[in-house]
């Protein structure tokens, strides 16, 4: 960094201000997943343990809908990258004026709110079911149909989104060429215009993907009775939250960055090959370590190093220390019982000693006038017979991982 | 050779009211090298398009070798078009584009990759197949382009101003070596330009447009020489024209009354013309010349605004009565004058001057 560009201490601290802010809930996130606390925290750190990955795992309502949302995910991507390639295709064949009132059309359902999709589709669907007679458990108002049904109609546009953009920089004499070198349409469309367009049906793909699985707004109403698993994920925040979620978030982060770094891979060895250094270069060059770094060898690297990872956390028990932070904080409610226990006898003794001269007075010197005499010390859950540590006096008790739904 | 003849009879083509071709009616010999001259949007890219099958005539149809070609698409015509930006397969090796012709025939892969290889070697570029086509030069691929057009032996060959990307040097060899090619391999070639250099050094024929309508077909030699319109004599070479009025004709030789003065010229292609009839002048930079004690048929005075020197001549600016003129001298390694700024008289013979009837110039 030079002067001109705003080197110095103000410009590191707003960066350093900037990647903490972009990057700090995710590290919290991922320390909150292994700290044995029940309520995702990050002090006091009591022990490290694996246990929420388990108990995300064994969710059954979080897994179903994990199952739903790649059905519903795959079938959107199966129809909406089709539809929106279409799309793009008949847009980029129109004259003007025509393109310009069928590309709103296409895109109003992106701008339309999700929730109004939702309802919608609900609609819909049920008046067209109820036209022809289907009883409820018809297809018409099958929660899994109805979803991919509300999906594709706004995923479509996103993916033909993607294809317009691609399209736009293709060349319309390259299918004429084809055309004029004896190829018929669907040749031309074949081997000319599809490969050009791969990119885009990959990025397409994975875009579609995205939206389905990610989609609330116009899922938790189409999915009726059933979930998937945003929906099935917001419904259990809404009642309370515990590290399971950042266990989650640990995979999913985890995914992403496995992504990444193969992606990387990849997009660095493409670029050294087709600049012709790659025999000159000292990573590329090296027999050894050309092989090392290829985006498959990456790949399988860091799989055997998250599945080592995984096995090392199933491995882990962190029921001795667990037993510690319970012992200890039973022996601190003692402690604290123990004072307030003195503290009454204290009090009781200078009550004793007051009570004949002050007869008016009401028996405890309390501001209250004693109306909560009965909830004091008494009311004080017995150490023993609590064996829930958590912050909130067993007050979620109930969602304890065993005993959640 | 008759049967590749195309013949294009009476051809109209319009997008809506404009028309871009109009009453095209012409004859192409089967084994000619065939250009269409004129200046951009005059209309020889759409009629390129109609013989490739790109488009379909208005009125009027195209034939080849004596079949209609009304309803045969571009992949059913004995034609190959090369692009002005030659649309070779970018995501393809160079050998897969020469060959994807004969792959969408269902031509076997070891057939295929054999042909290309002897394609690569006719355009003098053997071993380059498994290059991409951005690895080549402007050059390279426009030879490419042609290979690939090649491959499935077509009658004829349409190029589109295929050398208008190419810088100065590269253009002026590969004419020469697009005519070799022609001569090789002996297809008709129409060419597409809007550079009379290309049209005059190659072609066989040159038909020159202008506004959807063919003014003039004929050899190099005639569309120079002896123009038929004002707008060839402007369009083809260097010109300059006077506008006048008609005094007299005797014979070929027709006397105008001009701004400069009166000018004698002869009359384009044995036309008669009335006294009084609008007509134009035109005689070329290279035959004007400085009067200095010999007197020509014509000649007048004009103040000489600038001269520029061109490597091969020297080309002097010049102004009489309000038009503006152009006379060029051929560089003799002499050391000449700078006469800008000074009075000359200027003058050319009168058989060097053709009269052609008022119409519409190049460039206005």
């Amino acid at each position: 960094m030079n002067k001109q560009t705003g080197g110095g201490p103000l410009a590191v601290g707003y960066s350093l201000l900037f990647f903490a802010f972009l990057f700090g809930p995710l590290i919290i996130m991922v320390v909150t997943a292994f700290n044995s606390s029940s309520f995702p925290r990050i002090t006091p750190w009591e022990c490290f343990t694996t246990e929420w990955f388990g108990v995300l795992f064994g969710n059954s309502r979080l897994m179903g809908g994990l199952l739903n949302s790649v059905v519903i995910g795959f079938g959107v991507v199966c129809i909406a990258v089709p539809v929106g390639l279409a799309g793009a295709l008949a847009l980029s064949e129109l004259g003007p004026r025509l393109r310009a009132t069928l590309y709103t059309v296409l895109i109003t359902p992106i701008l339309v709110p999700g929730v109004v999709l939702g309802i919608s589709t609900i609609v819909f669907w049920g008046a067209v079911g109820r036209g022809v007679g289907a009883g409820y458990d018809s297809l018409f108002f099958n929660g899994m149909f109805l979803t991919l049904a509300g999906q594709v109609t706004f995923v479509s546009a996103y993916a033909m989104l993607v294809f317009m953009a691609r399209l736009q920089r293709f060349d319309p004499t390259l299918t004429e060429a084809a055309l004029d070198l004896g190829a018929t349409p669907g040749q031309a469309f074949r081997k000319i215009l599809l490969p050009f367009l791969a990119p885009a049906i990959g990025s397409a793909a994975f875009l579609t993907l995205l939206a389905s699985f990610e989609n609330y707004n116009t899922t938790v109403f189409t999915i009726m009775s059933q979930s998937t698993f945003t929906t099935a994920l917001a419904s259990k925040v809404r009642l309370g939250t515990d590290p399971s979620l950042s266990a989650l978030a640990v995979i999913i982060i985890g995914i992403t960055l496995i992504g990444a770094m193969v992606n990387e891979a990849q997009t660095r060895r493409k670029d050294m090959l087709r600049s012709g250094r790659a025999a000159q270069s000292r990573v590329y060059g090296n027999p050894v370590l050309s092989v090392l770094v290829h985006p498959l060898s990456v790949f399988f690297l860091l799989i055997a190093i998250v599945g080592f990872l995984s096995w090392q956390g199933s491995q882990q028990d962190a029921g001795v220390c667990k037993q510690q932070i319970l012992d200890g904080k039973r022996a601190r409610q003692e402690e604290l019982l123990e004072a307030q226990r003195e503290r009454m006898k204290a009090q009781k003794a200078a009550e004793e000693a007051t009570k004949p001269t002050v007869s008016t007075q009401p028996a405890s010197p309390s501001a209250f006038g004693g109306a909560f005499n009965s909830l004091a010390p008494k009311a004080e859950p017995a150490p023993a017979e609590s064996a829930n540590p958590s912050p909130f006096g067993g007050a979620f008790n109930n969602l304890t991982p065993t005993t959640d739904d | 050779m008759t049967t590749k003849d195309i013949v294009l009879d009476h051809v109209s083509i319009r997008f809506g009211s404009f028309t871009a071709v109009d009453n095209a009616h012409l004859t192409i010999k089967g084994g000619e090298f065939f250009s269409f001259l004129g200046p951009s949007g005059c209309g020889k890219t759409t009629l390129l398009r109609c013989v490739s099958g790109f488009t379909d005539p208005t009125e009027g149809m195209v034939t080849i070798g004596g079949k209609d070609m009304r309803g045969v698409g571009p992949n059913k015509r004995p034609t190959a078009l090369i692009f002005q930006n030659l649309a070779l397969f970018p995501l393809m090796s160079v050998a897969d584009n020469i060959a994807f012709p004969l792959e969408v025939r269902g031509i076997g892969k070891k057939e295929r990759r054999k042909k290309a290889d002897e394609l690569l070697d006719m355009i003098a570029l053997p071993g380059v197949g498994e290059k991409k086509v951005h690895e080549l030069s402007g050059g390279q691929k426009q030879r490419v382009a042609i290979a690939r057009a090649l491959a499935v032996e077509p009658d004829i060959l349409l190029l589109d101003e295929p050398l208008s990307a190419l810088d100065l040097k590269l253009r002026h060899h590969m004419r020469t070596e697009l005519r070799a090619i022609q001569q090789r391999v002996g297809l008709t070639f129409i060419y597409i330009t809007h550079d009379q250099g290309e049209a005059l050094t190659m072609s066989d024929r040159i038909a020159v447009m202008n506004q959807g309508v063919v003014e003039q077909i004929g050899d190099p030699e005639a569309i120079y020489n002896r123009p038929k319109t004002a707008f060839v004599a402007s369009f083809v070479g260097e010109s300059n024209s006077f506008s006048g009025k008609v005094s007299s004709q005797s014979g070929k030789e027709v006397l105008l009354e001009t701004p400069v003065g009166p000018l004698r010229g002869i009359a384009a292609g044995g036309r008669t013309y009335k006294p009084g009839d609008e007509c134009y002048l035109f005689v070329r930079p290279e035959q004007m010349t400085i009067a200095n004690g010999v007197q020509p048929d014509n000649s007048f005075t004009a103040q000489a605004l600038k001269e520029e020197f061109e490597g091969n001549a020297r080309h002097l600016f010049l102004n009489s009565q309000g038009v503006d003129l152009r006379l060029s001298r051929i560089n003799l390694g002499a050391k000449t004058d700078d006469l800008s700024g000074s009075v000359i008289t200027a003058g050319f013979s009168a058989d060097q001057a053709i009269v052609l009837p008022h119409g519409p110039l190049a460039g206005t």
